[in-house]
């Protein structure tokens, strides 16, 4: 099979270049496969990867125009040649690898932690199976950023308009029942670029690898600003 | 250009669940506090634990600290430390508490407590019926952990360095630790980062193995890092294969499917662990189930063409309890073995999973090691999580206590650390700086050689076939011969790329070497015991010999070199539990 891959290496190169590999494909061999065996023939190729089943999120590439993440993309899925390369729009580091502080950046400003102003008890806080069952859906992203970086809006605002990723961590903690700094946390998303530069184009939704929904978690986020605007 | 240096109280080596929980509770303090991470820190490995962590909260059922204690002294095969498993069990309740305090999204009862799941090898009253101790967050428990860890560390103000790799500790000629050089992976610099006291949080390195459930970046790196300065590890030949790994892959597949029900069916749709553990079945200990399937499949009644497997099967709990309590399973199974688990069985196959062994530590997480006739602390070194051997897991480990194992140690480290702060930054000793460096310089040699990855394969290889599941003098001899040779062969191994941006090449080369001395330290330690303890069994001595080997191994790296010392039988405030023989 033919994959054809971006390579860059700021110490040699000008501008990215997609370069020609013939891989010999298996019976469920997923992507990151694919990349690691055209690594074995040239080992200058360069990608991040490292639990391999999913969980890390360390391996999203762009793939055929579409972000996904390598390691559980099946090659037999995939039309050839197949065209890997960067996520778009991230400055490129080297090959596949991509500088993601942008979008760190915007998961630190939505403060994602759980803040509990009442002392806390000797035990867990209580929680019911119905108000535990909101986080689902929310609490399992795997911070991979091929929901951001599949954003348009992202894409033209990355400093300002934090991005699906970080609405969704957002809105994980704004769901809790257990955090009590909802109105900070709404205060905080105020203004014209943070949560509202989403034009629900809902690229997200279709590029998580773990199925997770964040234009649905911004719509939440909107209604709750309503509601208590009213 | 000078090497560029930077100084902290503490310098954290490792960003999974040890380090991150060490960090926080510095963080906390005054102290200046450096992580530094070869990953951004949600990337660790702790994100792949799935059923859960252990604590006799007794939320679904009556429980209590001291049975998990005894369990936890029974699943070690009678190799743990009494004193250090006390205080973990102990410990285990606040720190589960404290977890919730901080964010972590646990499955819930109907009464709003944290939800608890059967785990293999818990029992109530030492050694009854069945508990259920393990608190989850559906099958994501690790995962959840990492990223509650990490966002309390962002709210600390923790100081990360991203994506730097750590090459070597330094140590004075007093044999204290004075930080280390690290390299940051992106421009390919190095880094002196100094500390009064370095805590080693790297984990695990399944990577020895090849097949395993551990992630690419499981390689030893902190227990390599160890031997080169000096420090012997412990218990090296224990090493956990997990019984249900996918075939012929390797992900795992969470005990907690077995804590919820499911059970294991060889090729005739048998129960087959009904003949091997009449009472706990499918819920025995790690080692016992990985050993019934093995001899399952040799003796032939292993599932598929090649007979090479058995099965999971699962479909009986219901849709509902599957996408409930175990959504991450059926994905994987989906993706990798392409089985719907609520549907249909799961083929499975023990994979390697956790060392028993590393660097071995007291219960306040500080480095320990033999001086004269007894040990002494190794000063301004700490070591917790996978990487550590304190000994809580002897010779093998319950499932459910590994996450707890980081936590409690990650903690009790970052605690022990404060007293440390108050002393000066010793002077820097410009020689280990130099080793270190070389360390690094070796990889510029230039020209024709073996490749990185030809030899990473060949002693993976080797590995899995001379230091499995079953091991017999003969083929572990024969292993040792053949491992001996690939070590010799690292210094004929070339880099081809030389470039300093994100070298994957150069950094994969560096953990070659730190598997390389992690796989010598499992074969040399597990040829020379002479016993079967927990994870290491031998078919040609099939039983527990306590009067010779009730004994931690001792591996140093200078001539293979073993020692051993006396396991600690004595418990903090309770009676000591004494050998017993080991049924389930």
């Amino acid at each position: 099979m033919q994959f054809l891959v971006s390579r860059f290496n700021p110490e040699r190169d000008d501008k990215p270049r997609q370069q020609s590999f013939e891989v010999e494909t298996w019976r469920g061999m997923m992507l990151r496969d694919a990349l690691l065996e055209i690594k074995r023939q040239d080992e200058s190729f360069t990608f991040r990867h490292s639990c391999g089943e999913g969980v890390c999120g360390s391996d999203g590439v762009n793939v055929n125009g579409t972000n996904r993440l390598a390691c559980i993309t099946p090659v037999s899925e995939l039309n050839a040649p197949v065209e890997v390369r960067p996520f778009p729009g991230r400055p490129i580091i080297r090959d596949l690898v991509v500088d993601m502080s942008q979008f760190y950046n915007q998961y630190r400003a939505v403060e994602p932690w759980l803040v509990r102003k009442d002392p806390m008890p000797e035990q867990e806080i209580l929680q019911s199976p119905e108000e535990r069952e909101k986080l689902d859906g929310l609490y399992e992203c795997i911070m991979c950023g091929c929901c951001s970086t599949a954003c348009p809006s992202f894409w033209w605002n990355p400093e300002k308009f934090h991005g699906p990723q970080a609405l969704l961590t957002a809105w994980r903690f704004l769901a809790d029942s257990r955090d009590q700094a909802e109105e900070e946390r709404l205060d905080a998303l105020e203004g014209p670029y943070k949560l509202f530069r989403c034009h629900t184009i809902m690229n997200c939704v279709e590029v998580c690898p773990k199925g997770l929904n964040p234009t649905k978690a911004i719509g939440h986020i909107k209604q709750l600003m309503l509601k208590n605007a009213i | 250009m000078g090497l560029v240096k930077r100084r902290f109280d503490a310098l954290i080596i490792g960003a999974g669940g040890a380090g991150l929980n060490a960090a926080l509770q510095m963080a906390r303090t005054d102290a200046r506090v450096a992580v530094v991470s070869k990953v951004f820190p949600t990337r660790s490995h702790t994100v792949a634990a799935q059923g859960g962590v252990n604590a006799a909260l007794g939320n679904v059922m009556p429980d209590n600290w001291h049975w998990h204690m005894f369990d936890t002294v029974k699943g070690s095969d009678y190799l743990g430390d009494q004193d250090a498993i006390e205080y973990m069990c102990r410990e285990a309740i606040p720190t589960v508490y404290e977890l919730e305090h901080n964010g972590v999204p646990f499955s819930r009862l109907d009464n709003g407590k944290i939800y608890q799941r059967a785990f293999g090898g818990q029992s109530q009253n030492f050694g009854g019926a069945q508990a259920a101790r393990t608190c989850a967050a559906a099958d994501r428990t690790g995962h959840a952990i990492l990223h509650t860890l990490y966002q309390q560390n962002l709210h600390a103000r923790t100081h990360f360095f991203d994506e730097y790799f750590a090459i070597d500790l330094i140590r004075d000629d007093e044999g204290a630790i004075l930080g280390a050089l690290v390299l940051e992976i992106e421009t390919g610099e190095p880094l002196l980062i100094e500390a009064k006291a370095t805590v080693l949080a790297t984990g695990g390195f399944g990577q020895v193995f090849r097949t395993t459930s551990n992630a690419h970046i499981n390689t030893g790196d902190g227990m390599a890092m160890a031997l080169r300065a000096g420090v012997p590890v412990m218990d090296m030949e224990f090493f956990q294969f997990h019984p249900t790994g996918i075939a012929g892959r390797g992900m795992l597949i969470t005990e907690g499917v077995r804590g919820e029900g499911g059970y294991l069916i060889n090729k005739d749709g048998e129960r087959f662990m009904e003949r091997y553990a009449p009472n706990a079945k499918d819920l025995a200990s790690r080692d016992v189930v990985s050993r019934a399937i093995v001899t399952e499949v040799k003796e032939g009644r292993g599932c598929g063409p090649n007979a090479d497997h058995v099965l999971l099967k699962l479909d009986h709990l219901g849709e509902e309890i599957i996408s409930k309590r175990l959504p991450g399973i059926r994905e994987t199974g989906k993706i990798f073995a392409g089985v719907d688990a609520a549907r249909e069985p799961l083929p499975v196959f023990p994979t390697a999973h956790y060392a028993m062994g590393g660097i071995p530590t007291d219960r306040f997480g500080r480095v320990i090691s033999p001086a004269g006739t007894g040990e002494e602390v190794v000063p301004g070194l700490y070591a917790a999580g996978e990487c550590a051997c304190v000994s809580v897991h002897g010779a093998n480990r319950l499932g459910g206590n590994s996450l707890l194992d980081i936590l409690v140690f990650g903690r009790a480290a970052g605690l022990d650390m404060q007293e440390q702060l108050r002393e000066h930054h010793r002077p820097m000793n410009e020689a280990g700086v130099e080793q270190a460096m070389a360390r690094l310089e070796r990889w510029d040699q230039k020209g024709e050689g073996v490749g990185v990855r030809e030899l990473r394969d060949e002693f993976r290889k080797a590995m899995e076939d001379h230091a499995g599941v079953f091991r017999t003098e003969e083929i572990m001899t024969e292993g040792l011969q053949i491992l001996r040779k690939l070590r010799d062969k690292l210094s004929e191994v070339r880099l081809q790329d030389h470039s300093k941006v994100f070298n994957t090449a150069r950094i994969e080369a560096l953990e070659l070497e730190n598997l390389i001395d992690c796989g010598m330290a499992i074969a040399v330690s597990a040829l020379a015991r002479q016993e079967s303890r927990g994870a290491h069994s031998r078919p040609d001595y099939p039983k527990r010999d306590d009067i010779n080997w009730m004994k931690h191994t001792l591996y140093y790296r200078d001539g293979d070199r073993l020692d051993y010392k006396p396991v600690k039988t004595r418990p903090l405030t309770v009676e000591p539990f004494p050998p017993k023989e080991r049924v389930y």
